[in-house]
């Protein structure tokens, strides 16, 4: 492997595991605050890339504004599910929940089909983002990889902005790390629930958006980002942001670098690596002891 | 993690669940069951052996979620795995023997259950739920993207196995009625040493590491190898019921070990009631009749090809009015009519 391949396995590496941050750390927070397992997650994520194929036509090249756009409306959503199927399931076992997004699974599959069928569709991203620059004397790489890289960049920092430096970036940190004494302290706890799910719901739904352009849109697509997330989540540790983002690059180049070198074999690249990060830390890299 | 979700329902369940009439009431189910070929047309058949099936998967789940308290989301994957071994061992052209089959069966999926278990046992709670998924999506990834079982297409069992006693053919599992009286004898014998199993010091042992498992350690239970020990159990059980799986639809794919399956039978316990064995397996009725007629056109009209979203639909409603199962809804019944 020449350098130049080596470099833009690297940038591929790097810009998955950031799109899989995206998607983890809003699993990894509701997780850790809401002590909800939300197997829905990818269906938020596949509902992203089909709202990026229903807007992209709209929106043309303001490609930025349909992102803002999309990532409201998601969130919307996501308030709005959080009122009407899980604000009362709090009070009751786990399993329940996990049921109920089980059930909101099959939901999403439906209505997709019956609204957009089952056909896969690509989503063309707009001319500024669509060549693609040299690297080396051989090789190129597509500036829509670049902006997307960039643009998990500039969204995760938002992110640790929001969770480092507001108050309710506080809330959420102590949520994260004991539940119930926020709740003891008079912290508003449902609204800091329906927040933090509609904020997943977005941040899943908008790297949908950002992935759209490059891989297609097909139905189910949600299924297998929502398992490489859950290992994400495990590797980093529930409820750590830094550890998503940590295990979020690993799994990148876990998977890129698997694909390279054992094609065959390459799936399963990530859950060895959660085995062995397991066999070491079993709270994960970030995780609390407990 | 939690705090907030109480165990309740299950712990509500255990001991009573043996008293009064209702302790005959599995045996009655058995003898029903096995009378039922003669009353039933073929269609209802096969669809008493997809219930017995599923009841058998799980049963096994409800070992660990019900009894031990440990949830599991890729117990698919032994369910697949006993599945693929039964396919794998037979012979191409011939039938294989149905005893060593089934054995196969649950030795390969009780052997990958116990590394999985060795591994993720050593987590907890949610963590538990994710490792457990995961290391399924692992297996499913194996007979996925290798050549090792056929691949995405899967792969065909040509011949049926068969017990032979000396020279003569005592089941067939070619024969449709044989076939159901395998699902039939596999579901009593899991029932049963389930049912013992949970009478047992070691099914003590394990319900006391679901309620509190620090205080079966301070008391000197080594939890661990219990724990492991019921995870091995439950997955040498999903490989039978693989195996049955393989044998009724001569068939395996992947998609038998894919998440979503872990998904519907964790779905099926729960919507029977945890803590009963009983409520395993009236889940599994329910949700094949439920999945069963929500497909049906005649009964659905239109909707019957939008099954996906009426089950889940009623799952949604099930959970929302239903927190302890069918089984529950039972006891409110009783009560209502006591009045």
């Amino acid at each position: 492997m020449d350098l130049a391949t080596f470099a833009v396995q690297c940038l591929n590496a790097v810009q998955y595991g950031l799109l899989l941050f995206l998607v983890a750390s809003g699993l990894t927070l509701i997780f850790g605050i809401m002590g909800v397992i939300n197997l829905a997650h990818g269906s938020f994520y596949m509902l992203g890339a089909y709202l990026a194929f229903t807007l992209a036509p709209l929106f043309g090249p303001n490609f930025v504004l349909m992102l803002v756009c999309g990532t409201l409306l998601a969130g919307l959503f996501g308030a709005l599910l959080e009122w009407a199927f899980f604000s009362y399931l709090y009070q009751r076992d786990h399993l329940q929940q996990v049921l109920m997004t089980w059930a909101l699974i099959l939901v999403f599959e439906e209505l997709r089909s019956m609204l957009v069928g089952n056909d896969v569709h690509g989503v063309t991203a707009p001319a500024w983002l669509s060549g693609s620059i040299a690297l080396g004397s051989l090789m190129t790489y597509p500036v829509y990889r670049l902006f997307a890289s960039a643009a998990c960049i500039v969204i995760g920092l938002a992110l640790w902005a929001v969770v480092n430096r507001t108050r309710l970036g506080m809330m959420i940190r102590a949520g994260a790390s004991n539940r119930d004494m926020v709740r003891g302290l008079g912290i508003p706890i449902t609204r800091l629930y329906r927040i933090v799910f509609a904020g997943g719901v977005a941040l899943a739904a908008l790297a949908g958006m950002i992935a759209a352009p490059m891989s297609s849109v097909y139905p189910g697509m949600g299924g297998h980002v929502l398992i490489v997330c859950f290992v994400v989540v495990v590797i980093g540790g529930i409820g750590s942001i830094s550890g998503a983002l940590i295990a979020a690059l690993l799994v990148g180049f876990v998977d890129t670098f698997g694909k390279v070198f054992f094609a065959e074999l390459s799936g399963i690249g990530v859950y060895l690596l959660m085995a062995v990060v397991l066999v070491w830390r079993p709270q994960g890299l970030r995780g609390a002891s407990t | 993690m939690s705090g907030a979700a109480p165990m309740a329902p299950i712990t509500a369940a255990q001991a009573p669940a043996a008293a009064g009439p209702a302790r005959w009431w599995p045996l009655l189910g058995a003898l029903v069951l096995a009378v039922l070929p003669a009353a039933i047309s073929p269609y209802g058949q096969d669809l008493v052996l997809r219930i017995m099936t599923l009841a058998v998967f799980a049963l096994s789940l409800e070992l660990l979620v019900g009894t031990t308290g440990l949830v599991s989301l890729g117990h698919a994957a032994f369910y697949g795995i006993g599945a693929y071994a039964t396919v794998l061992a037979s012979p191409a052209d011939s039938a294989g023997s149905l005893l060593p089959l089934a054995a196969l069966a649950m030795g390969s999926a009780a052997l990958y259950a116990l590394a999985v278990g060795a591994l993720s046992l050593r987590t907890q709670g949610v963590y538990f739920i994710m490792v457990t998924l995961a290391f399924a999506q692992m297996a499913y990834f194996v007979f996925h993207d290798t050549k090792l079982g056929g691949g995405t297409d899967g792969i065909y069992l040509n011949v049926r196995p068969v017990l032979m006693l000396g020279a003569s053919t005592l089941v067939d599992a070619d024969n449709k009625l044989h076939r159901y009286l395998l699902g039939w004898a596999a579901l009593v014998v899991t029932y049963a040493l389930l049912a013992l199993l949970q009478r047992s010091r070691f099914g003590h042992a394990l319900a006391g590491i679901r309620e509190n498992e620090q205080r079966m350690r301070a008391a000197g239970f080594a939890t661990y190898g219990y724990k492991l020990a019921a995870f091995v159990i439950a997955g040498a059980l999903a490989g039978l019921a693989g195996f049955l799986t393989a044998t009724k639809d001569g068939f395996v794919n992947p998609e038998m070990l894919s998440w979503h399956e872990s998904g519907a039978v964790l779905l099926v316990i729960i919507l029977g009631g945890l803590g009963h064995l009983r409520g395993a397996v009236i889940g599994a009725i329910a949700f094949v009749l439920l999945k069963e007629a929500l497909s049906t056109p005649a009964l659905m009209g239109p909707l019957a090809d939008r099954w996906q979203l009426t089950l889940g639909l009623t799952i949604i409603a099930a959970v929302a009015l239903l927190p302890r199962g069918l089984i529950g809804l039972a006891a409110l019944w009783q009560r209502g009519g006591a009045r």
